[in-house]
């Protein structure tokens, strides 16, 4: 029962990333894993942390307690939702009045949070619960004509002491699973730089900033598609790559996918399966390349 | 050179139970063994491309007690909570949390920017942060998605009882509808 995880999607992934949601489903049906919905939901809270850190915690041990009451463990698509119901989760087992609190709150909803469930990025599943063994024998058209980069992000491993998966500072996993499809990771500058897509809002000019100097990085590198795990990043990078074309006057036409899209095109799914039609960077180069490699 | 303004700092601006108030709050614990090495600041992806914006500059202030000089910055609100200062801090700083912390201060005297009100508005209405278009709701059949998980705002409304922030929202939305 250990590939059973109840789906938390966020806020972010409905709003506008569903080609993310669509890839992930069908790549982790076919992997075996067991995808049960929220029974309810609230965002996981970190958009609130920065200007009420208690609306967080509760906000967290909240859908925390839900999944308790399910008796299951929670897989996220977003690496923030996942880094905060993970810390939040660690956090309150430690400090007993703090749960106490925090308790006290959601005894408003019937609802107790105890610290029994657990909490999943996607891509800690796939390495941890499904294994690059079985993800690998998944894979009927390798992608050895495909070079591209990653970009992994900030909440995944980050603050390391709270998160305590994979190295902040070289992270391997998507690199792994990455050449599990049969395509090459590309090594590039600044490669575990942030997006910037914290900083929209406050200074767009930052935050696009941020975003093209990664651009250029995996440009420079040669990567014919960048692959994220987040769906800010890929705001950042799909949807805002034209904006920043012009912002800045530079053309990088590099096409952005979500890992779940190109596992499922190794696995033999198409690209309409995949929700392709949803990106904003052209693909066609890359698929052209596919179709012929393939053959 | 960083920070909001570079008047000289006047002896009565100066809050020294500040960094007291600070240290007593979850993340700030150990904000006095912070020795300005400047690590954050030059590992920091935002200080590289904003004039204003470090770290280092911001853990000082809250150290010596500008309370009123740091709450109002706004380069406050530039930080990303990428963590990697935290991380990275050879004192064990966290120094994304300290700023966390002193947002929530401003945010406490109505002082954060307007795109965190509206995401908490959002949130207390449908437990979304955005307000998702009932159009993407109902495309997810024909994408062949499972319905969207409902929010409970009732109940979310109930759990964030007597939370400070989150009055001021309540306030603001209950004039909108007049």
């Amino acid at each position: 029962m250990s590939n059973k995880y109840l789906i938390f999607l966020g806020c972010a992934v409905p709003y506008r990333v569903s080609s993310y949601e669509i890839s992930a489903r069908k790549v982790l049906q076919k992997l075996g894993v067991e995808l049960v919905e929220m029974p309810e939901f609230n965002c996981c809270g970190l958009p609130l942390d920065p200007v009420s850190h208690e609306t967080m915690l509760i906000l967290a041990a909240r859908n925390l307690a839900l999944a308790e009451q399910q008796n299951l463990n929670i897989l996220t698509l977003c690496p923030g939702c996942a880094g905060t119901l993970k810390k939040v989760n660690t956090i309150l087992k430690k400090d007993k009045t703090l749960r106490g609190q925090i308790n006290g709150h959601l005894k408003e909803s019937a609802l107790e949070f105890k610290g029994t469930a657990e909490t999943k990025h996607i891509l800690q599943v796939l390495m941890e619960d499904v294994g690059l063994e079985k993800i690998k024998k998944s894979v009927v058209k390798p992608l050895t004509m495909l070079e591209v980069a990653e970009h992994v992000g900030c909440h995944l491993l980050r603050p390391k002491d709270y998160i305590g998966f994979d190295d902040p500072e070289d992270p391997q996993t998507l690199k792994k699973l990455i050449e599990a499809t049969g395509a090459k990771c590309l090594d590039y500058i600044n490669e575990t730089e942030c997006c910037g897509a914290p900083s929209v809002g406050v200074s767009d000019k930052v935050a696009l900033q941020l975003a093209q100097d990664k651009l250029i990085h995996v440009k420079m590198a040669g990567a014919q598609a960048l692959i994220t795990i987040c769906p800010f990043c890929h705001v950042m990078f799909d949807t805002n790559e034209l904006r920043i074309e012009r912002m800045f006057s530079e053309t990088y036409g590099i096409p952005i996918l979500h890992y779940p899209q190109l596992l499922g095109l190794a696995m033999g799914m198409t690209p309409e399966e995949l929700a392709f039609n949803e990106l904003r960077v052209d693909t066609s180069r890359i698929l052209k390349l596919l179709s012929e490699g393939i053959n | 050179m960083a920070a909001t303004n570079k008047e000289p700092i006047k002896a009565s601006e100066i809050d020294p139970t500040f960094k007291y108030e600070l240290l007593r709050m979850p993340g700030g614990e150990k904000l006095l063994r912070c020795f300005q090495c400047g690590t954050c600041t030059s590992d920091c992806p935002v200080a590289r491309f904003s004039d204003t914006y470090r770290p280092r500059t911001i853990i000082r202030m809250a150290q010596l007690g500008l309370k009123d000089r740091v709450l109002n910055s706004d380069t406050l609100w530039l930080c990303a909570a990428c963590f990697t200062c935290t991380d990275r801090c050879p004192q064990g700083v966290e120094v994304a949390s300290v700023i966390r912390l002193l947002r929530n201060l401003a945010a406490e005297k109505g002082i954060a920017p307007v795109v965190f009100k509206e995401q908490a508005a959002c949130i207390l209405d449908s437990g979304y942060a955005y307000k998702i278009p009932e159009l993407r709701i109902k495309k997810r059949a024909t994408q062949g998605l499972p319905p969207l998980p409902k929010g409970n705002p009732k109940n979310i409304r109930m759990v964030l009882k007597g939370v400070n922030f989150l009055g001021d929202i309540k306030k603001e939305g209950e004039q909108n509808e007049q």
